[in-house]
């Protein structure tokens, strides 16, 4: 059978070795065909001489580790070849995930009265979220826009989560099991960007530069 | 085609029938063919609003029944030829039309009449479910009190959710008066929590009731204040760009004298 032109497999030479570059859209059994017929085939003596090191790039395709140990089976059959590198998104060593708390998802839009924002983690709203609306989160909740309904920060009991918003006016906030609300008097009182956290079982407010003192789990930014 | 308005505001008593009636007039009375449809069955008020009780015969529930024809049930205005109203029943309640029903009908007036304005009765159930079925737009009425904009957002937020896309904001029974010394929401506290496009600004004037009272919209009376803003509103509906008229009171003529010399 007449293999068609390098489709499947392509061969490039590196500084310090070769890469091998396998199509990720065909079939496994195509790459192992060309795969074998370029290695038997090749008359350069890349391929016979001394040790060479190679890299496999397989692009997105999700192998098994018996086709691996295929691949591995056809480049072992020529002595010189020593696989450096297996590059596979699914091969590679899952990365530790991120702590919950650097993982901020970003929603827009607006809670209107009787609507509620439900996530998991913590959240980052662009829009307002008006009186008689709700926000509940397991982590933070960061509010660009006015809080003047409702919000409920580590519902699971995280008493580390913090609540903060451009403008904050809410009707009630609530941190973990900590349930609090604005005092009756100075209802006029000036709104700025702030934010409330659990201080000993107590709520704290205070003002967004202040944000970096709590001693939570932020990536703090210290200047020269 | 005409285009169905559905006027709505979640809390009672905030000036919908009234709304309708007046804007239903002021259309009319810039030359469209209109058509009002209360949707507030078992509560009907914009019959006596418009003065047009003792005319009814059929209503909104017969004609969904198929008991009559729909224009049987269409009562025509005193005042203009081009202007009619589909009563609610009085005898039934919210469940006895569905919003399919509703839906079709307001269909069947949109192919006769240039605008069909729907009032809606107060509530986020059944028969505000039924006054929007069929509307391509609306109207939220709100005043400006805290309990009535809450109602007015919550509706919003329904209004947002269904097949109307950007209702327009009304806000109605404003006193200039009490906004100047902090004692009323002013327009723009309004506007920035509702964060809805803007249709008009009613002021608070006693004239409303008292036509109410008569049968006699409003705006049927140039020197009232609030029938110069429906008929603003009603300009704006056809798409006309009107200014928010200055809702100041006007000055007495001794204070601009005063003003005049230097006085004031």
């Amino acid at each position: 059978m007449a293999v068609k032109s390098s489709r499947y497999v392509t061969i490039k030479g590196i500084k310090d070795g070769l890469v091998f570059q396998f199509d990720d859209q065909c079939e496994f059994n195509d790459l192992v065909t060309e795969l074998t017929y370029k290695l038997e085939h090749s008359h350069q003596n890349i391929l016979t001489g001394p040790l060479v090191h190679i890299d496999m790039k397989l692009g997105n395709r999700e192998i098994t580790d018996e086709e691996k140990d295929t691949l591995l089976d056809i480049l072992s059959q020529k002595g010189n070849l020593i696989v450096r590198s297996f590059d596979s998104p699914y091969e590679e060593p899952v990365e530790a995930p991120l702590p919950e708390k650097h993982m901020v998802k970003t929603i827009s839009g607006m809670i209107r009265s009787g609507q509620v924002l439900h996530h998991e983690g913590t959240v980052l709203f662009l829009g307002d979220v008006n009186a008689g609306g709700t926000i509940i989160s397991t982590g933070d909740i960061y509010i660009l826009g006015a809080l003047r309904g409702m919000a409920h920060a580590g519902i699971d009991g995280n008493e580390q989560a913090v609540i903060a918003a451009s403008f904050f006016s809410p009707t009630q906030i609530r941190i973990a099991d900590m349930i609090s609300r604005p005092p009756d008097e100075g209802e006029s009182r000036e709104s700025h960007m702030e934010f409330a956290y659990l201080q000993d079982g107590i709520m704290k407010i205070d003002k967004m530069a202040n944000i970096a003192r709590l001693g939570r789990d932020f990536n703090v930014f210290k200047g020269v | 085609m005409g285009e169905a308005i559905v006027v709505t505001s979640g809390k009672g008593g905030v000036g919908k029938t009234t709304t309708t009636a007046n804007i239903g007039t002021a259309l009319a009375l810039l030359g469209k063919k209109v058509c009002l449809v209360d949707t507030d069955i078992g509560l009907r008020n914009l019959d006596v609003v418009m003065g047009l009780e003792n005319r009814i015969i059929y209503d909104l529930c017969d004609v969904a029944d198929g008991r009559c024809r729909l224009n049987q049930a269409l009562v025509k205005d005193k005042r203009f030829d081009e202007l009619y109203m589909l009563p609610a029943a009085q005898t039934k309640d919210k469940n006895s039309v569905s919003p399919e029903q509703v839906k079709e009908i307001i269909l069947e007036l949109k192919k006769d009449f240039d605008y069909v304005l729907i009032d809606c009765p107060a509530g986020i159930e059944q028969g505000f479910k039924n006054a929007i079925a069929g509307a391509d737009q609306a109207i939220v009425m709100t005043t400006p009190e805290n309990a009535s904009v809450r109602d007015a957002d919550r509706v919003i937020g329904l209004l947002e959710n269904s097949h109307i896309t950007a209702p327009k904001l009304v806000v109605n029974r404003i006193r200039q008066s009490m906004v100047k010394s902090g004692d009323m929401l002013d327009i723009d506290e309004v506007l920035q929590v509702l964060n809805i496009d803007l249709l008009g600004v009613v002021p608070d004037d006693e004239m409303v009731i008292k036509a109410a009272n008569s049968g006699e919209p409003t705006v049927m009376n140039p020197d009232s204040k609030a029938a110069i803003a429906y008929r603003n509103i009603a300009r704006r509906i056809l798409g006309d760009t009107v200014p928010l008229m200055p809702l100041d009171q006007k000055k007495s003529a001794f204070t601009r004298f005063k003003k005049f010399f230097g006085m004031g």
